[in-house]
């Protein structure tokens, strides 16, 4: 019987330990394989040509992705800016000061939005978001759009963060100790000073968690963007521009034009440089979280 | 020959007698009270958890809440300076009396009367910033600017608690670096800096060993020359060393009240002698 029950043991040590290797050894493959595929281009140009190169030309073997970078960074800094506070802001409201019957409500909602797929967003923004940019903010701005921009991608994109923004603010408002809310409010803390001081210091890694995932979920997003940044490569700082994000790129040109040298490894190398951003993102937040923890 | 005057004496039971002292002591109370309590009320949706609660609190004295748990001792402790209200789902009615004004009233300066009682949780809750900025963190909400102020303030009631040896050189370090018993004299330390006339303290030394339970005790018998403190406590022998005014409570009602050899050692109630025949 003891003999059984210590194989029993080993055996679902052995198991619970693969898991954890196979899931571990998923990135590492998938980052070795996108730099394979990449190799024959990173053979041909420099990493600093491909990265800081504005000029593309498949044709003639010029692959520069600067403006596929700043298309992506520009639209997700503009999802981040314009999802961030809101998120913030309506997870205080919902778990300090609002009702716990209206909480209650929002969770599912929350999930409900979280559930949408991406491609409903990206008609939803071709519907509502891309005329609006184009028949009011943009002449509001004393300038014309076609509505497809680097704003429409960028609110869409908000749209998209913020049920998982919100969903993990909420729980790390609920995760702070009552006992702490009242030591503030004892010592003759308004609400708002008790929010202000304990809520959000207290919060303040997870907050930055919440604000990394949404960044990193806006960086990678593909269709819903894809439907509404128009696709033209630009490097501008106007908002009512159209812009082309990298994985508009990959989504737009896997699978075609295969007969153009190196444009199998261009596109593979834009997937690799997602790849290797969004580990950068998630490792810089994850340092800020562990400097920030110590408070 | 003398004339023989008659005045007529009542015969007193022992009953009489009893009840006309604790009718003397309550009109004692009432006159030297800082807290009344009157027709106090605290419901949820399953249930009362206070009900109808009527106490003086006597000034500069330690009283001891007791009773089992879920009696509603914190309940009362955290009505007494609206700490309720942060749980909405309580109906909380009634009058609670301090100097002259009635705290359940709207519109009251909630701030500037939760800075009256200091409050000291079970588990200590240092806020999320250094050791010192937790002292002067009550000052500054207090609108206290002057940086030599709160410094002479931090060290006076990090003294006060008998922690300034122990953290005068780590000053800044996270207030969470402290032992937990350390913790609790900073939470107190906090508290006292902002000047309040109430100490609320709800079981405050049910996380704590023995040596850091003994020196929260100690301060505590200093402190009440100075302030009221009102205590939450399941442990009997500590509301023996420390009460000078025990009140026992029973699923939401007050049961007894008295000096703690009194009620204590000779309980009127079947339930007070049951729950400390139990408790013992």
């Amino acid at each position: 019987m003891n003999k059984k029950r210590r194989l029993t043991d080993s055996l679902v040590n052995i198991w619970m330990r693969g898991g954890l290797y196979i899931l571990l050894s998923i990135p590492v493959f998938i980052g070795i394989g996108l730099y394979w595929k990449a190799a024959p281009l990173l053979n041909e140009h420099s990493l600093t040509e491909l990265i800081f190169s504005s000029k593309w030309f498949p044709m003639r073997g010029e692959f520069g992705f600067l403006p596929f970078i700043f298309s992506s960074v520009y639209v997700t800094l503009l999802a981040f800016i314009l999802s961030a506070p809101l998120c913030l802001f309506a997870a205080i409201y919902l778990t300090q000061f609002g009702k716990m019957r209206l909480l209650n409500f929002m969770l599912p909602v929350i999930d409900i939005l979280a559930g949408i797929p991406s491609v409903v967003y990206g008609v939803w923004g071709i519907l509502v978001i891309v005329p609006l940019v184009s028949d009011k903010i943009a002449p509001f701005f004393g300038t014309i759009s076609s509505g497809y921009s680097l704003l429409a991608g960028g609110i869409v994109l908000a749209v998209m963060c913020i049920p998982y923004m919100l969903n993990m603010l909420i729980e790390v408002f609920n995760t702070i100790p009552v006992g702490m809310k009242e030591a503030s409010l004892s010592l003759g803390a308004t609400h708002w000073e008790m929010v202000k001081h304990v809520i959000i210091r207290k919060g303040f890694p997870g907050i930055i968690s919440a604000f990394g995932l949404g960044i990193a979920k806006a960086f990678g997003e593909t269709i819903a963007v894809l439907m509404v940044v128009g696709n033209t490569l630009n490097i501008t700082l106007s908002p009512f521009k159209a812009g082309y994000p990298l994985p508009a790129l990959i989504a737009n040109n896997y699978g075609e034009m295969m007969s153009i040298p190196d444009y199998d490894s261009a596109l593979m190398f834009a997937a690799l440089l997602l790849f290797v951003v969004i580990l950068i993102i998630n490792l810089f937040f994850r340092y800020f979280i562990h400097k920030t923890e110590k408070i | 020959m003398k004339q023989m005057t008659f005045t007529y004496q009542p015969t007193l039971s022992a009953e009489s007698v009893t009840m006309q002292n604790e009718i003397a002591m309550a009109e004692e109370i009432k006159d030297t009270s800082i807290i009344s309590i009157k027709n106090l009320n605290v419901k949820t949706r399953d249930g009362a958890i206070l009900k109808n609660i009527n106490l003086e609190i006597p000034k500069n004295k330690i009283v001891v809440l007791l009773g089992p748990s879920g009696c509603g001792k914190t309940t009362l402790l955290k009505s007494l300076n609206r700490l309720t209200d942060l749980h909405k789902e309580l109906k909380v009615s009634g009058q609670i009396i301090i100097d002259g004004q009635d705290i359940m009233k709207a519109g009251q300066n909630l701030s500037a009367m939760r800075q009256r009682m200091g409050l000291l949780s079970q588990r200590p809750f240092p806020l999320p910033a250094s050791i010192y900025k937790n002292v002067a963190y009550g000052l500054k909400l207090k609108g206290i600017r002057s940086k030599k102020l709160i410094a002479h303030s931090v060290e006076t009631n990090l003294k006060r608690v008998g922690l300034w040896n122990e953290v005068k050189d780590r000053l800044k370090s996270p207030a969470t670096s402290l032992s937990i018993g350390q913790q609790q004299r900073l939470c107190l330390a906090r508290g006292l800096a902002v000047k309040p006339t109430i100490i609320l303290a709800d079981e405050p030394t049910s996380a704590l060993d023995p040596i850091s339970t003994k020196i929260i005790e100690n301060l505590f018998k200093e402190l009440k020359q100075h302030y009221t403190i009102i205590m939450v406590t399941h442990v009997l022998r500590q509301a023996l060393r420390l009460a000078d005014h025990v009140v026992f409570m029973y699923y939401g009602e007050i049961i007894e009240q008295g000096h703690p050899d009194e009620i204590l050692k000779n309980p009127k109630t079947t339930i007070l002698k049951k729950y400390l025949i139990d408790g013992n």
